[in-house]
């Protein structure tokens, strides 16, 4: 890793690293007595990890390859391994919770592991933990590609990726402590916040440096849909986020917002949280690796840039579904249903745009199950979007809304999509990346497909039927007008299908472990694929200049 | 609902970067050649940057036939 950086890159990272040594300690300090110090440790200890491995190597010899050359593809390496590591953290904490609402006992009586404070770390780990590094990691991989052009700094993808892991770190560490604004996936506390930020500054700088050093005129779908991704987020995350901090040196904030104004800003951030980090950045992906595996362009390029724009203008208007029957007006709540509705158009342009991609290469999906993973995503991504755009319909929501559906319709989305793209594109980007002939084994990428399709299919199953038994529940009245069931009731018809989901969760997180073992295991056993080429890939293959024959 | 204040700016404001990123690849010839953008991707021989030849930034080719 360090090889590739040269002494001034070095001296950068310790002085980068330092500083970050420096505002922990002054954290610890300020905050002693309150988890505001602890995050100061915790911050410290990350900065001084970080500072030794970058000092312990300080004088090793200067790169010598030409570095216009290559790519630079450490940090997506490091990125790859931290999301697998993630999600098999964040899966974790998912059968975790999800065992807790089955068997209550699992709690072991502390304070640190009652649900509120788990669930937040299942939430985080697998959304900003897994799915954020996925993000990177492909981003910079992808961005480089298709324009063809190295990244213009060395310093800022790895500043990008581990400021964003150690908001990660700080994040989920924050959650067991109890520290929480209580805004759903924006949970973490001012200062976190305000890091967030400065990281998210500087991927947007390093993304559109690298688009203006490109060496291919035309900029690929792939990377607009990444841009979105990169712009709204760091927009609805300031806006979110306004808050006001008790005290400087207290982790405690208050929200610039209350009440439904507060609870619309927070929709307006969750359902384009939704949107632009689980959707956009995903569907460049996908916009990039099935192409890219099933050997076939892209079946209408033209659909591709017009579903992108559709779903840049539709996407931001469809948050107030969230708040339907509540003191939100009327015209805002159909205002978002209404584009909720309209988002159908565009989510099925893609959906459909992928699965004509692969007409004529069903025989590779069938082979293939990094192609599988990503045909399946697809589809999830077609029923879900489907779903959603139904529940939002404000009638269907009254069913739906506060049951079991809801957290069915999201991990239809967040498991079936987001995850199985990812793993997809994982599967496809790590022989390339490193340079290896083939995965170490394909026979474990099967049995982690079919782990994961039939723990997504038990997941959703099992709380699509506890959700519509519980709405009906909370429904169903007496001849005397008053309410059938007791909530208890309603709890222990659900008993069976928590039991279900938990099993669901095992079995995808058994998937997510195995997927971990076979890139480890690629990294470290395959054989590195020796370059049949007749021009040069790399500084070693330059070497020999002139034919040895001559 | 004061707080509409707030978030339709600021939704019209990111609609309207969305527009004008739109007009600027229009009119930067980003769709000129849809089919050839779509298919370049896939052309994987050679996995390194091209020669940057943009703005002055001229790296001279290293001679690789003797």
């Amino acid at each position: 890793m360090m090889s590739n950086l040269t002494s001034a890159e070095r001296v950068m990272a310790m002085l980068i690293t330092g500083a970050g040594v420096l505002v922990g300690l002054i954290m610890a300090a300020a905050g002693h007595g309150d988890a505001f110090g602890a995050h100061g440790w915790v911050i410290l200890i990350f900065s001084a990890v970080l500072f030794f491995f970058v000092a312990q190597a300080l004088y090793d010899p200067e790169p010598t390859e030409d570095r216009s050359t290559a790519y630079y593809d450490d940090p997506t390496k490091v990125g790859i391994i931290l999301s697998l590591c993630w999600a098999v953290i964040g899966m974790a904490m998912g059968l975790w919770v999800a065992s807790l609402l089955a068997w209550p006992d699992l709690r072991f009586d502390a304070a640190w592991s009652s649900f509120g404070r788990l669930r937040p770390v299942h939430t985080s780990g697998v959304i900003f933990g897994f799915g954020g590094n996925v993000l990177i990691a492909t981003s910079f991989h992808i961005m480089q590609r298709t324009c063809r052009a190295r990244m213009p700094n060395q310093i800022l993808p790895w500043f990008v990726l581990l400021g964003f892991n150690l908001f990660c770190v700080v994040a989920a560490s924050g959650y067991l402590m109890g520290i929480t604004q209580s805004k759903e996936y924006a949970e973490p506390e001012w200062y976190a916040d305000i890091w967030l930020v400065v990281v998210w500054v500087a991927y947007f700088t390093l993304y559109i440096r690298t688009l203006a050093r490109r060496n291919e005129p035309h900029i690929y779908v792939a990377n607009w849909y990444y841009l979105a991704f990169i712009l709204v987020v760091a927009v609805l995350h300031i806006v979110n986020n306004l808050a006001v901090p008790g005290s400087w040196t207290g982790a405690k904030s208050y929200s610039a917002f209350a009440g439904v104004q507060d609870a619309m800003t927070q929709w307006w951030y969750g359902h384009n949280a939704v949107a632009f980090f689980l959707t956009s950045g995903f569907l460049g992906m996908l916009y990039y690796f099935l192409p890219k595996r099933a050997e076939r362009p892209i079946y209408s390029y033209r659909l591709s840039i017009l579903s992108f724009w559709g779903i840049t203008f539709f996407y931001i208007w469809a948050g107030s579904h969230h708040l339907h029957y509540t003191a939100l007006p009327q015209w805002v709540q159909t205002l978002g249903m209404t584009f909720s509705i309209m988002l159908l158009v565009p989510s099925w342009a893609s959906a459909g745009n992928a699965l004509m991609t692969l007409n004529g290469a069903w025989h590779k999906v069938r082979d293939d199950a990094t192609l599988r993973f990503m045909m399946t995503a697809v589809v999830f991504y077609g029923l879900s979007t489907f779903e959603g755009s139904f529940m939002a319909i404000r009638p269907v929501n009254a069913l739906s809304h506060y049951t079991d559906w809801t957290i069915g319709h999201v991990h239809a989305g967040a498991m079936g999509w987001v995850a199985l793209i990812s793993f997809g594109s994982i599967y496809a980007l790590t022989p390339v990346l490193w340079r290896r002939e083939t995965m170490y084994s394909w026979k474990a990428v099967e049995w982690h497909y079919w782990l994961a399709l039939s723990g997504t299919v038990v997941y959703v199953f099992a709380m699509w039927n506890s959700g519509i038994i519980q709405g009906l529940m909370w429904r169903t009245y007496t001849e005397s007008g008053t309410l059938r069931y007791s909530f208890v009731d309603s709890l222990i018809a659900m008993h069976p299908y928590y039991i279900a989901r938990a099993f669901g969760g095992l079995l995808f997180l058994a998937g997510a472990c195995i997927g971990l073992w076979n890139v480890v295991m690629t990294v470290r056993r395959v054989p590195r694929l020796t370059p049949e080429l007749d021009y040069p890939t790399n500084s070693e293959a330059m070497e020999p200049a002139v034919p040895v024959a001559e | 609902m004061t707080i509409l204040a707030i978030l339709i700016p600021v939704t019209l404001c990111m609609g309207v970067i969305g527009l004008a990123a739109f007009f600027w690849s229009l009119r930067s010839g980003q769709y000129e050649d849809l089919a050839g953008d779509a298919e370049r991707i896939l052309f994987d021989a050679n996995d390194t940057p091209l020669k940057s030849v943009k703005r002055g930034r001229v790296d001279t080719p290293k001679e690789t036939t003797p």
